[in-house]
Protein backbone atom coordinates (compact mmCIF):
# COMPACT_ATOMS: atom_id res chain seq x y z
CA UNK A 1 0.00 0.00 0.00
CA UNK A 2 1.51 3.46 -0.94
CA UNK A 3 1.53 5.34 1.81
CA UNK A 4 -0.70 8.13 2.35
CA UNK A 5 0.25 11.81 1.07
CA UNK A 6 -1.26 14.61 1.40
CA UNK A 7 -0.69 18.33 -0.34
CA UNK A 8 -2.05 21.02 2.05
CA UNK A 9 0.59 23.94 0.68
CA UNK A 10 -1.29 25.06 -2.21
CA UNK A 11 -0.11 29.04 -1.75
CA UNK A 12 3.20 27.68 -2.49
CA UNK A 13 2.61 26.26 -5.71
CA UNK A 14 -0.49 23.90 -6.75
CA UNK A 15 -0.26 20.68 -9.18
CA UNK A 16 -0.83 21.46 -12.74
CA UNK A 17 -4.62 21.30 -13.55
CA UNK A 18 -5.03 17.42 -15.70
CA UNK A 19 -6.66 20.14 -18.33
CA UNK A 20 -3.62 22.53 -18.16
CA UNK A 21 -1.11 19.69 -18.67
CA UNK A 22 -3.07 18.28 -21.46
CA UNK A 23 -3.08 21.61 -23.54
CA UNK A 24 0.82 21.74 -22.62
CA UNK A 25 1.16 18.90 -24.16
CA UNK A 26 -0.56 19.73 -26.99
CA UNK A 27 1.22 22.66 -28.15
CA UNK A 28 4.78 21.59 -26.92
CA UNK A 29 5.46 20.67 -30.94
CA UNK A 30 4.72 24.64 -31.26
CA UNK A 31 8.34 25.66 -31.72
CA UNK A 32 7.82 28.69 -34.06
CA UNK A 33 9.06 32.13 -32.93
CA UNK A 34 5.72 34.20 -32.59
CA UNK A 35 7.86 37.06 -33.49
CA UNK A 36 8.52 35.24 -37.33
CA UNK A 37 6.02 36.09 -40.10
CA UNK A 38 5.83 32.98 -41.15
CA UNK A 39 3.63 30.19 -41.00
CA UNK A 40 5.45 28.56 -37.80
CA UNK A 41 5.83 31.82 -36.14
CA UNK A 42 2.05 32.80 -36.94
CA UNK A 43 1.13 29.62 -35.52
CA UNK A 44 2.89 29.90 -32.34
CA UNK A 45 1.69 33.76 -32.00
CA UNK A 46 -2.16 32.57 -32.28
CA UNK A 47 -1.44 30.33 -29.44
CA UNK A 48 -0.02 33.27 -27.33
CA UNK A 49 -2.60 36.18 -28.47
CA UNK A 50 -5.39 33.38 -27.44
CA UNK A 51 -3.83 32.69 -24.28
CA UNK A 52 -3.84 37.22 -23.65
CA UNK A 53 -7.43 37.23 -24.23
CA UNK A 54 -8.48 34.08 -21.70
CA UNK A 55 -5.92 36.25 -18.99
CA UNK A 56 -7.08 39.54 -20.03
CA UNK A 57 -11.03 38.48 -20.05
CA UNK A 58 -10.51 36.96 -16.47
CA UNK A 59 -9.54 40.06 -14.61
CA UNK A 60 -11.64 43.00 -16.65
CA UNK A 61 -8.18 44.05 -18.89
CA UNK A 62 -7.87 44.56 -22.87
CA UNK A 63 -5.80 42.35 -24.49
CA UNK A 64 -2.95 45.22 -25.24
CA UNK A 65 -3.15 45.50 -21.34
CA UNK A 66 -1.56 42.29 -20.27
CA UNK A 67 2.02 41.22 -20.82
CA UNK A 68 3.75 37.74 -20.19
CA UNK A 69 6.18 37.73 -17.51
CA UNK A 70 8.56 34.77 -16.49
CA UNK A 71 6.94 34.39 -12.69
CA UNK A 72 4.95 36.40 -10.17
CA UNK A 73 8.96 38.09 -8.84
CA UNK A 74 9.79 39.58 -12.07
CA UNK A 75 6.22 41.39 -12.48
CA UNK A 76 6.54 43.21 -9.10
CA UNK A 77 10.91 43.55 -9.59
CA UNK A 78 9.47 45.41 -13.38
CA UNK A 79 6.76 47.40 -11.75
CA UNK A 80 9.37 48.98 -8.83
CA UNK A 81 12.45 48.83 -11.04
CA UNK A 82 10.22 51.55 -13.11
CA UNK A 83 10.87 53.97 -9.91
CA UNK A 84 14.53 54.41 -10.70
CA UNK A 85 14.16 54.32 -14.51
CA UNK A 86 16.47 56.95 -16.09
CA UNK A 87 16.02 56.52 -19.45
CA UNK A 88 15.16 60.01 -20.10
CA UNK A 89 12.61 58.74 -23.05
CA UNK A 90 9.68 57.50 -21.03
CA UNK A 91 6.81 58.76 -19.77
CA UNK A 92 7.50 58.17 -16.25
CA UNK A 93 10.83 59.87 -16.71
CA UNK A 94 9.61 62.89 -17.13
CA UNK A 95 7.12 62.89 -14.12
CA UNK A 96 7.96 63.51 -10.55
CA UNK A 97 6.99 61.23 -7.74
CA UNK A 98 9.60 58.33 -7.40
CA UNK A 99 9.35 57.32 -3.83
CA UNK A 100 7.77 53.81 -3.35
CA UNK A 101 4.93 52.94 -0.36
CA UNK A 102 4.02 49.33 0.59
CA UNK A 103 3.70 47.27 3.46
CA UNK A 104 5.06 45.15 6.14
CA UNK A 105 3.44 41.83 4.80
CA UNK A 106 4.29 42.14 1.25
CA UNK A 107 6.24 39.07 -0.11
CA UNK A 108 9.73 39.36 0.02
CA UNK A 109 10.08 39.96 -4.01
CA UNK A 110 8.30 43.39 -2.94
CA UNK A 111 10.31 43.97 0.26
CA UNK A 112 13.70 43.14 -1.26
CA UNK A 113 13.42 45.25 -3.93
CA UNK A 114 12.45 48.14 -2.59
CA UNK A 115 15.27 47.93 -0.18
CA UNK A 116 17.00 47.62 -2.69
CA UNK A 117 15.62 50.70 -4.32
CA UNK A 118 16.13 52.54 -1.11
CA UNK A 119 19.84 52.07 -0.96
CA UNK A 120 19.58 53.62 -4.63
CA UNK A 121 18.31 56.45 -2.97
CA UNK A 122 14.58 56.41 -3.89
CA UNK A 123 12.39 57.25 -0.64
CA UNK A 124 10.66 54.30 0.66
CA UNK A 125 8.06 53.84 3.26
CA UNK A 126 6.49 50.52 4.73
CA UNK A 127 3.49 50.75 6.01
CA UNK A 128 1.80 48.96 9.08
CA UNK A 129 -0.94 46.27 9.26
CA UNK A 130 -3.65 45.51 12.14
CA UNK A 131 -3.52 41.99 14.05
CA UNK A 132 -5.31 40.88 11.41
CA UNK A 133 -3.39 41.65 8.98
CA UNK A 134 -5.12 44.57 6.77
CA UNK A 135 -3.23 47.88 5.89
CA UNK A 136 -3.39 51.04 8.48
CA UNK A 137 -5.18 53.26 5.60
CA UNK A 138 -4.90 56.09 7.92
CA UNK A 139 -1.20 55.87 7.88
CA UNK A 140 -1.21 54.99 4.83
CA UNK A 141 -2.77 57.94 3.42
CA UNK A 142 -0.99 60.47 5.65
CA UNK A 143 2.08 58.75 3.71
CA UNK A 144 1.69 59.34 0.56
CA UNK A 145 3.02 62.86 -0.67
CA UNK A 146 3.82 64.86 -3.87
CA UNK A 147 7.24 62.54 -4.05
CA UNK A 148 5.72 59.19 -3.83
CA UNK A 149 5.97 57.57 -7.64
CA UNK A 150 4.00 54.11 -6.78
CA UNK A 151 1.61 52.40 -3.51
CA UNK A 152 2.10 48.60 -4.13
CA UNK A 153 0.14 46.80 -1.43
CA UNK A 154 -0.48 42.28 -1.87
CA UNK A 155 -4.45 41.50 -2.69
CA UNK A 156 -4.28 38.25 -0.86
CA UNK A 157 -1.33 37.35 1.88
CA UNK A 158 0.35 34.27 1.32
CA UNK A 159 1.06 33.33 4.81
CA UNK A 160 -2.20 34.42 6.48
CA UNK A 161 -4.58 34.99 3.60
CA UNK A 162 -5.65 38.55 4.81
CA UNK A 163 -7.53 40.20 1.81
CA UNK A 164 -6.92 43.68 1.25
CA UNK A 165 -9.62 46.25 0.52
CA UNK A 166 -7.65 47.05 -2.84
CA UNK A 167 -10.85 49.30 -3.93
CA UNK A 168 -10.53 51.55 -1.06
CA UNK A 169 -6.49 51.50 -0.82
CA UNK A 170 -6.55 52.44 -4.78
CA UNK A 171 -8.64 55.51 -4.24
CA UNK A 172 -6.84 56.79 -1.56
CA UNK A 173 -3.60 56.32 -3.97
CA UNK A 174 -5.40 58.03 -6.53
CA UNK A 175 -6.50 60.56 -4.99
CA UNK A 176 -2.99 61.46 -4.17
CA UNK A 177 -1.78 61.16 -7.09
CA UNK A 178 0.49 58.79 -7.28
CA UNK A 179 0.49 55.06 -9.18
CA UNK A 180 -0.95 51.66 -7.61
CA UNK A 181 0.33 48.21 -7.90
CA UNK A 182 -1.23 45.30 -6.64
CA UNK A 183 0.38 41.37 -6.20
CA UNK A 184 -2.54 39.38 -6.66
CA UNK A 185 -0.11 36.30 -6.95
CA UNK A 186 -2.25 34.48 -4.34
CA UNK A 187 -5.82 35.93 -4.98
CA UNK A 188 -6.18 35.04 -8.70
CA UNK A 189 -7.52 31.98 -9.75
CA UNK A 190 -8.93 32.32 -5.90
CA UNK A 191 -11.41 35.54 -6.06
CA UNK A 192 -12.92 37.27 -8.46
CA UNK A 193 -10.87 40.44 -9.64
CA UNK A 194 -11.90 42.98 -11.96
CA UNK A 195 -8.60 45.44 -12.85
CA UNK A 196 -11.05 48.10 -13.64
CA UNK A 197 -13.15 47.96 -11.00
CA UNK A 198 -10.70 47.91 -8.39
CA UNK A 199 -9.18 50.32 -10.52
CA UNK A 200 -5.29 49.79 -10.32
CA UNK A 201 -2.97 50.28 -12.51
CA UNK A 202 -0.32 47.50 -12.17
CA UNK A 203 -1.22 43.99 -11.00
CA UNK A 204 0.98 40.91 -10.57
CA UNK A 205 -0.32 37.27 -11.29
CA UNK A 206 1.25 34.25 -11.23
CA UNK A 207 0.27 30.67 -13.74
CA UNK A 208 1.29 28.15 -10.88
CA UNK A 209 -0.62 29.23 -7.95
CA UNK A 210 -3.62 28.81 -10.02
CA UNK A 211 -2.53 25.17 -11.23
CA UNK A 212 -0.79 26.55 -14.23
CA UNK A 213 2.70 25.91 -15.10
CA UNK A 214 5.84 27.08 -13.03
CA UNK A 215 8.03 30.20 -14.56
CA UNK A 216 5.16 32.28 -16.03
CA UNK A 217 2.95 34.80 -15.28
CA UNK A 218 1.41 38.09 -16.22
CA UNK A 219 1.64 41.79 -15.25
CA UNK A 220 -1.44 44.11 -15.92
CA UNK A 221 -0.64 47.60 -16.92
CA UNK A 222 -3.36 50.15 -16.99
CA UNK A 223 -3.33 51.41 -21.00
CA UNK A 224 -2.22 54.97 -20.61
CA UNK A 225 0.15 54.62 -17.61
CA UNK A 226 3.89 54.57 -17.87
CA UNK A 227 6.40 52.22 -17.97
CA UNK A 228 9.60 51.24 -18.70
CA UNK A 229 10.85 47.51 -19.07
CA UNK A 230 12.91 45.59 -16.74
CA UNK A 231 14.00 43.48 -19.33
CA UNK A 232 15.40 45.28 -22.64
CA UNK A 233 16.55 43.99 -25.84
CA UNK A 234 13.96 43.03 -27.95
CA UNK A 235 9.99 44.00 -29.06
CA UNK A 236 8.31 40.96 -27.33
CA UNK A 237 5.29 41.94 -25.60
CA UNK A 238 5.11 45.82 -27.37
CA UNK A 239 8.42 45.92 -26.29
CA UNK A 240 7.62 45.80 -22.87
CA UNK A 241 9.31 42.73 -22.46
CA UNK A 242 11.90 41.07 -24.01
CA UNK A 243 12.89 37.90 -24.46
CA UNK A 244 11.05 35.30 -26.57
CA UNK A 245 7.70 33.98 -25.85
CA UNK A 246 7.86 30.96 -23.17
CA UNK A 247 4.62 29.44 -25.38
CA UNK A 248 4.13 26.51 -24.23
CA UNK A 249 4.28 28.24 -20.61
CA UNK A 250 1.71 31.13 -21.66
CA UNK A 251 -0.39 28.11 -23.32
CA UNK A 252 -0.49 26.42 -19.91
CA UNK A 253 -0.82 29.70 -17.87
CA UNK A 254 -4.24 30.39 -19.68
CA UNK A 255 -5.52 27.17 -19.77
CA UNK A 256 -5.05 27.03 -16.19
CA UNK A 257 -7.39 30.31 -16.28
CA UNK A 258 -9.73 29.17 -18.72
CA UNK A 259 -10.15 25.94 -15.80
CA UNK A 260 -10.25 28.42 -12.90
CA UNK A 261 -13.13 30.81 -14.26
CA UNK A 262 -15.14 27.83 -14.62
CA UNK A 263 -14.55 26.08 -11.36
CA UNK A 264 -13.20 28.73 -8.48
CA UNK A 265 -16.63 29.46 -7.45
CA UNK A 266 -17.92 26.00 -6.39
CA UNK A 267 -14.28 25.30 -4.68
CA UNK A 268 -13.59 27.95 -2.33
CA UNK A 269 -16.83 26.97 -0.79
CA UNK A 270 -15.90 23.87 -0.57
CA UNK A 271 -12.59 25.14 0.50
CA UNK A 272 -13.69 27.33 3.27
CA UNK A 273 -15.94 24.88 4.40
CA UNK A 274 -13.18 22.20 4.84
CA UNK A 275 -10.80 24.68 6.23
CA UNK A 276 -14.15 25.77 9.00
CA UNK A 277 -14.08 22.21 10.09
CA UNK A 278 -10.07 21.81 10.00
CA UNK A 279 -9.77 25.07 12.64
CA UNK A 280 -13.54 23.97 14.93
CA UNK A 281 -11.40 20.36 14.87
CA UNK A 282 -8.07 21.87 15.73
CA UNK A 283 -9.83 24.02 18.08
CA UNK A 284 -11.56 21.41 19.78
CA UNK A 285 -8.73 18.87 20.21
CA UNK A 286 -5.50 21.10 20.87
CA UNK A 287 -5.29 23.69 23.60
CA UNK A 288 -3.38 26.83 23.65
CA UNK A 289 -3.72 27.59 19.72
CA UNK A 290 -3.43 30.77 18.18
CA UNK A 291 -5.52 31.20 14.16
CA UNK A 292 -3.45 34.45 12.33
CA UNK A 293 -5.41 36.20 9.65
CA UNK A 294 -8.99 38.11 9.26
CA UNK A 295 -11.63 36.40 10.87
CA UNK A 296 -13.69 37.28 7.29
CA UNK A 297 -11.39 38.57 4.53
CA UNK A 298 -9.39 35.95 4.24
CA UNK A 299 -8.68 33.54 1.33
CA UNK A 300 -11.08 30.47 1.45
CA UNK A 301 -8.11 27.94 1.75
CA UNK A 302 -5.94 29.33 4.05
CA UNK A 303 -5.40 28.70 7.67
CA UNK A 304 -2.48 29.93 9.84
CA UNK A 305 -2.30 28.42 13.74
CA UNK A 306 0.57 28.44 15.67
CA UNK A 307 0.55 26.65 19.01
CA UNK A 308 1.97 27.19 21.93
CA UNK A 309 5.36 25.46 22.83
CA UNK A 310 5.88 24.46 19.29
CA UNK A 311 8.62 25.06 16.97
CA UNK A 312 7.71 25.45 12.81
CA UNK A 313 10.12 23.37 11.95
CA UNK A 314 9.82 20.75 13.92
CA UNK A 315 6.10 20.79 13.25
CA UNK A 316 6.52 20.45 9.32
CA UNK A 317 8.77 17.37 9.84
CA UNK A 318 6.81 15.46 11.93
CA UNK A 319 3.78 16.25 9.36
CA UNK A 320 5.80 15.47 6.73
CA UNK A 321 6.83 11.87 7.98
CA UNK A 322 2.94 10.71 8.41
CA UNK A 323 2.22 11.85 4.95
CA UNK A 324 0.89 15.97 5.37
CA UNK A 325 2.41 18.70 3.50
CA UNK A 326 1.98 21.69 5.30
CA UNK A 327 4.61 25.10 5.19
CA UNK A 328 5.93 27.25 7.92
CA UNK A 329 6.87 30.88 8.46
CA UNK A 330 9.66 29.54 10.84
CA UNK A 331 12.68 30.84 10.14
CA UNK A 332 14.71 27.54 11.12
CA UNK A 333 13.11 26.30 7.71
CA UNK A 334 13.56 28.66 5.45
CA UNK A 335 17.27 28.81 6.87
CA UNK A 336 17.41 32.59 6.80
CA UNK A 337 16.73 32.42 10.87
CA UNK A 338 14.72 35.69 10.73
CA UNK A 339 10.99 34.68 12.23
CA UNK A 340 8.18 35.20 9.82
CA UNK A 341 7.70 38.60 8.75
CA UNK A 342 4.36 38.39 8.50
CA UNK A 343 3.22 36.79 11.63
CA UNK A 344 5.91 39.49 13.72
CA UNK A 345 3.61 42.55 11.42
CA UNK A 346 0.72 41.58 12.85
CA UNK A 347 2.17 41.69 16.25
CA UNK A 348 2.17 38.39 17.54
CA UNK A 349 5.26 37.03 19.58
CA UNK A 350 8.05 35.44 18.33
CA UNK A 351 7.74 32.53 19.75
CA UNK A 352 4.40 32.73 17.90
CA UNK A 353 6.51 33.27 14.74
CA UNK A 354 8.88 30.56 14.97
CA UNK A 355 6.02 28.18 15.42
CA UNK A 356 3.26 29.12 12.87
CA UNK A 357 2.57 26.45 9.99
CA UNK A 358 0.17 27.24 7.34
CA UNK A 359 -2.14 24.72 5.98
CA UNK A 360 -3.32 25.59 1.99
CA UNK A 361 -6.31 23.69 0.95
CA UNK A 362 -6.69 23.39 -2.21
CA UNK A 363 -9.00 21.82 -5.33
CA UNK A 364 -7.72 17.96 -4.88
CA UNK A 365 -8.20 18.06 -0.99
CA UNK A 366 -11.35 16.29 0.47
CA UNK A 367 -12.42 16.04 3.56
CA UNK A 368 -11.32 12.89 4.43
CA UNK A 369 -7.66 14.92 3.92
CA UNK A 370 -8.88 17.22 6.66
CA UNK A 371 -10.01 14.35 9.46
CA UNK A 372 -6.61 12.76 8.71
CA UNK A 373 -5.54 15.72 9.43
CA UNK A 374 -7.31 16.05 12.56
CA UNK A 375 -6.46 12.81 12.99
CA UNK A 376 -2.86 13.30 13.16
CA UNK A 377 -2.04 16.08 14.68
CA UNK A 378 -3.04 16.50 18.14
CA UNK A 379 -0.29 13.60 18.72
CA UNK A 380 2.55 15.58 16.56
CA UNK A 381 1.67 18.73 18.67
CA UNK A 382 1.62 16.84 21.81
CA UNK A 383 4.93 14.74 21.42
CA UNK A 384 6.55 18.44 20.15
CA UNK A 385 5.42 19.78 23.67
CA UNK A 386 6.58 16.78 25.82
CA UNK A 387 9.80 17.85 25.03
CA UNK A 388 9.17 21.79 24.99
CA UNK A 389 11.11 23.66 27.47
CA UNK A 390 9.09 26.68 26.25
CA UNK A 391 5.27 24.55 26.80
CA UNK A 392 6.62 23.25 30.27
CA UNK A 393 7.13 26.42 31.65
CA UNK A 394 3.50 27.31 30.87
CA UNK A 395 2.23 24.66 32.87
CA UNK B 1 7.22 5.86 7.21
CA UNK B 2 11.01 6.82 5.91
CA UNK B 3 10.97 9.83 4.12
CA UNK B 4 13.06 10.04 0.38
CA UNK B 5 15.77 12.71 0.28
CA UNK B 6 15.37 13.60 3.56
CA UNK B 7 16.61 17.39 4.20
CA UNK B 8 19.55 16.32 6.85
CA UNK B 9 21.24 12.99 7.44
CA UNK B 10 20.14 9.81 8.78
CA UNK B 11 21.74 9.74 11.89
CA UNK B 12 19.43 13.07 12.18
CA UNK B 13 16.40 11.95 11.11
CA UNK B 14 16.99 8.72 13.35
CA UNK B 15 17.48 10.86 16.48
CA UNK B 16 14.21 13.15 15.22
CA UNK B 17 12.13 10.39 14.77
CA UNK B 18 13.15 8.64 17.99
CA UNK B 19 14.41 11.27 20.21
CA UNK B 20 16.53 9.62 23.50
CA UNK B 21 16.34 10.48 27.01
CA UNK B 22 13.67 13.51 26.73
CA UNK B 23 13.12 15.04 30.06
CA UNK B 24 9.56 13.67 30.99
CA UNK B 25 8.73 14.28 34.58
CA UNK B 26 11.34 17.36 35.32
CA UNK B 27 9.77 17.42 39.24
CA UNK B 28 10.57 13.97 40.27
CA UNK B 29 13.75 13.40 38.38
CA UNK B 30 16.31 15.02 40.90
CA UNK B 31 18.89 16.03 39.10
CA UNK B 32 22.87 16.23 40.02
CA UNK B 33 23.33 19.25 37.80
CA UNK B 34 21.27 21.52 35.63
CA UNK B 35 22.15 23.78 32.55
CA UNK B 36 19.41 26.14 30.22
CA UNK B 37 20.98 28.03 27.53
CA UNK B 38 19.50 29.83 24.12
CA UNK B 39 16.34 32.11 23.78
CA UNK B 40 12.41 31.02 22.68
CA UNK B 41 12.50 34.72 20.63
CA UNK B 42 15.44 33.42 18.59
CA UNK B 43 13.72 29.17 18.17
CA UNK B 44 15.41 27.46 20.23
CA UNK B 45 15.92 26.56 23.80
CA UNK B 46 17.26 24.13 25.56
CA UNK B 47 17.41 22.34 29.56
CA UNK B 48 19.98 20.02 29.67
CA UNK B 49 20.03 17.71 33.26
CA UNK B 50 22.30 15.13 34.45
CA UNK B 51 23.23 12.58 37.02
CA UNK B 52 26.60 12.06 38.54
CA UNK B 53 28.38 8.82 40.23
CA UNK B 54 29.96 11.02 42.57
CA UNK B 55 32.93 8.75 43.49
CA UNK B 56 33.78 8.12 40.09
CA UNK B 57 32.41 11.79 38.80
CA UNK B 58 31.06 9.79 35.75
CA UNK B 59 27.74 11.02 33.98
CA UNK B 60 25.14 8.09 34.80
CA UNK B 61 22.13 9.66 32.85
CA UNK B 62 21.26 12.86 30.78
CA UNK B 63 17.84 13.95 29.73
CA UNK B 64 17.01 16.95 27.79
CA UNK B 65 13.89 19.12 26.44
CA UNK B 66 13.92 22.18 23.90
CA UNK B 67 11.90 24.90 22.04
CA UNK B 68 13.38 24.10 19.08
CA UNK B 69 13.44 22.65 14.97
CA UNK B 70 14.85 19.14 13.96
CA UNK B 71 18.23 19.56 14.44
CA UNK B 72 18.57 21.06 17.79
CA UNK B 73 16.07 18.14 18.65
CA UNK B 74 18.45 15.47 17.36
CA UNK B 75 21.78 17.26 17.96
CA UNK B 76 20.46 16.95 21.74
CA UNK B 77 19.34 13.66 21.89
CA UNK B 78 22.70 12.33 20.25
CA UNK B 79 24.38 14.69 22.94
CA UNK B 80 22.63 13.04 25.58
CA UNK B 81 23.71 9.35 24.22
CA UNK B 82 27.35 10.33 23.86
CA UNK B 83 27.62 11.74 27.61
CA UNK B 84 26.44 8.31 29.65
CA UNK B 85 29.15 6.47 30.85
CA UNK B 86 31.56 9.86 30.18
CA UNK B 87 33.78 11.80 32.47
CA UNK B 88 32.80 14.63 33.70
CA UNK B 89 36.32 16.50 32.55
CA UNK B 90 35.64 14.75 28.65
CA UNK B 91 31.77 15.77 28.71
CA UNK B 92 33.10 19.55 29.85
CA UNK B 93 34.78 19.47 26.55
CA UNK B 94 32.44 18.08 24.12
CA UNK B 95 32.19 20.71 21.49
CA UNK B 96 28.75 21.37 18.88
CA UNK B 97 31.62 20.47 16.02
CA UNK B 98 31.74 16.84 17.87
CA UNK B 99 28.20 17.03 18.01
CA UNK B 100 27.79 17.40 14.38
CA UNK B 101 30.05 14.91 13.72
CA UNK B 102 28.05 12.38 15.79
CA UNK B 103 25.05 13.61 13.43
CA UNK B 104 27.06 12.82 10.26
CA UNK B 105 27.03 16.68 9.69
CA UNK B 106 24.41 19.54 9.94
CA UNK B 107 23.68 22.43 7.33
CA UNK B 108 26.25 25.32 8.65
CA UNK B 109 23.32 27.80 9.18
CA UNK B 110 21.85 25.03 11.59
CA UNK B 111 25.39 24.65 13.66
CA UNK B 112 25.10 27.60 15.61
CA UNK B 113 22.01 28.28 16.50
CA UNK B 114 20.39 24.85 17.25
CA UNK B 115 23.82 23.04 18.46
CA UNK B 116 22.99 24.46 22.25
CA UNK B 117 23.51 21.28 24.10
CA UNK B 118 26.68 21.43 24.58
CA UNK B 119 26.39 24.79 26.26
CA UNK B 120 23.79 23.62 28.30
CA UNK B 121 25.55 20.76 29.66
CA UNK B 122 28.30 22.73 30.58
CA UNK B 123 26.10 24.97 32.38
CA UNK B 124 24.75 21.61 33.95
CA UNK B 125 28.49 20.68 35.07
CA UNK B 126 29.01 23.50 36.56
CA UNK B 127 25.72 23.68 38.15
CA UNK B 128 26.74 20.17 39.63
CA UNK B 129 29.76 21.05 41.02
CA UNK B 130 28.56 24.39 42.45
CA UNK B 131 25.79 22.21 43.95
CA UNK B 132 28.77 20.09 45.49
CA UNK B 133 31.11 22.56 47.34
CA UNK B 134 33.63 22.17 44.14
CA UNK B 135 33.82 25.56 43.37
CA UNK B 136 37.30 25.43 42.15
CA UNK B 137 36.23 22.99 39.82
CA UNK B 138 33.54 25.82 38.03
CA UNK B 139 35.16 26.14 35.01
CA UNK B 140 32.62 29.20 33.47
CA UNK B 141 34.70 30.10 30.50
CA UNK B 142 35.10 33.58 30.86
CA UNK B 143 33.40 33.51 27.85
CA UNK B 144 30.47 36.16 27.75
CA UNK B 145 27.56 35.91 25.38
CA UNK B 146 27.94 39.34 23.23
CA UNK B 147 24.79 37.51 20.75
CA UNK B 148 21.96 36.65 22.36
CA UNK B 149 19.92 35.77 18.79
CA UNK B 150 22.57 33.24 17.68
CA UNK B 151 23.94 32.33 20.85
CA UNK B 152 28.05 33.58 20.45
CA UNK B 153 30.74 34.40 23.09
CA UNK B 154 33.16 36.66 22.83
CA UNK B 155 35.45 33.45 22.96
CA UNK B 156 33.52 32.67 20.13
CA UNK B 157 34.32 35.72 18.33
CA UNK B 158 38.03 35.57 19.68
CA UNK B 159 38.82 32.42 18.22
CA UNK B 160 37.35 33.27 14.94
CA UNK B 161 39.57 36.31 14.96
CA UNK B 162 42.65 33.76 15.55
CA UNK B 163 40.77 31.54 12.54
CA UNK B 164 40.96 34.20 10.06
CA UNK B 165 38.49 36.26 10.83
CA UNK B 166 39.60 39.99 9.79
CA UNK B 167 36.20 42.21 9.22
CA UNK B 168 32.59 41.98 10.39
CA UNK B 169 31.50 40.48 7.72
CA UNK B 170 33.84 37.59 7.98
CA UNK B 171 32.72 37.20 11.41
CA UNK B 172 29.43 37.31 10.58
CA UNK B 173 29.98 34.90 7.70
CA UNK B 174 31.78 32.14 10.48
CA UNK B 175 29.94 32.94 13.51
CA UNK B 176 26.59 33.85 12.38
CA UNK B 177 27.42 36.61 14.86
CA UNK B 178 24.57 39.61 14.79
CA UNK B 179 22.79 38.41 11.50
CA UNK B 180 19.40 38.56 13.78
CA UNK B 181 18.69 41.38 15.18
CA UNK B 182 21.77 43.31 14.99
CA UNK B 183 21.83 44.76 17.98
CA UNK B 184 25.46 43.72 19.13
CA UNK B 185 27.08 45.05 16.22
CA UNK B 186 28.58 47.97 18.06
CA UNK B 187 30.10 45.60 20.35
CA UNK B 188 31.17 43.23 18.27
CA UNK B 189 32.83 45.46 16.05
CA UNK B 190 34.93 46.74 19.03
CA UNK B 191 35.90 43.24 20.07
CA UNK B 192 37.11 42.25 16.77
CA UNK B 193 39.40 45.61 16.74
CA UNK B 194 40.45 43.96 19.79
CA UNK B 195 41.01 40.76 19.09
CA UNK B 196 43.06 41.67 16.18
CA UNK B 197 45.03 44.21 18.52
CA UNK B 198 45.50 41.61 20.74
CA UNK B 199 47.13 38.89 18.44
CA UNK B 200 48.04 40.12 15.67
CA UNK B 201 48.99 43.70 16.18
CA UNK B 202 52.85 44.25 15.95
CA UNK B 203 53.24 46.39 18.63
CA UNK B 204 56.40 48.76 18.82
Amino acid sequence: MDPKRIYLDHNATTPLHPEVKKSMVDVMEVFGNPSSMHGYGRQARQHVEAARDIVAGFIGASADEVMFVGSGSEGNNTVLSIMTCQCRKCAFCAKGGKGVITTSIEHPCILETSKCLREKGVDVTIVDVDRYGKVDMDQLRDSITDNTGIVSVMMANNEIGTIQDIKAIAAIVHERGALFHTDAVQAVGKIPVDVKGLDVDFLTLSGHKLYGPKGVGALYVKKGVAFCPLIRGGHQERGRRAGTENTIGIVGLGKAIKMRALEMADEEKRLLEMKKVLRKGIEDTIPDVHFTGHPRDCLAGTLNVSFDGAEGEAILLYLDLEGIAVSTGSACASGSLDPSHVILAVGLPAECAHGSIRISLGRQNTMSDVQYVLDTLPGVIGRIRGMSTAYARRQ
Amino acid sequence: MEPINWVYTDRVLEHFMRPKNILINEDSYNEDGRGVTGNIKCGDQMIVVIKVDKQKEIITDCKWKTFGCASAIASTSALSEMVKGMRLEDAFNISSKDIEKQLGGLPEHKIHCSVLGDKALREAINDYYERNNMKDKVHRQEARIVCKCMNVTDAEIEHAVLEGARTFYELQEMTKVSTVCGECKDEVVGLLEAYKNKHFCSAG
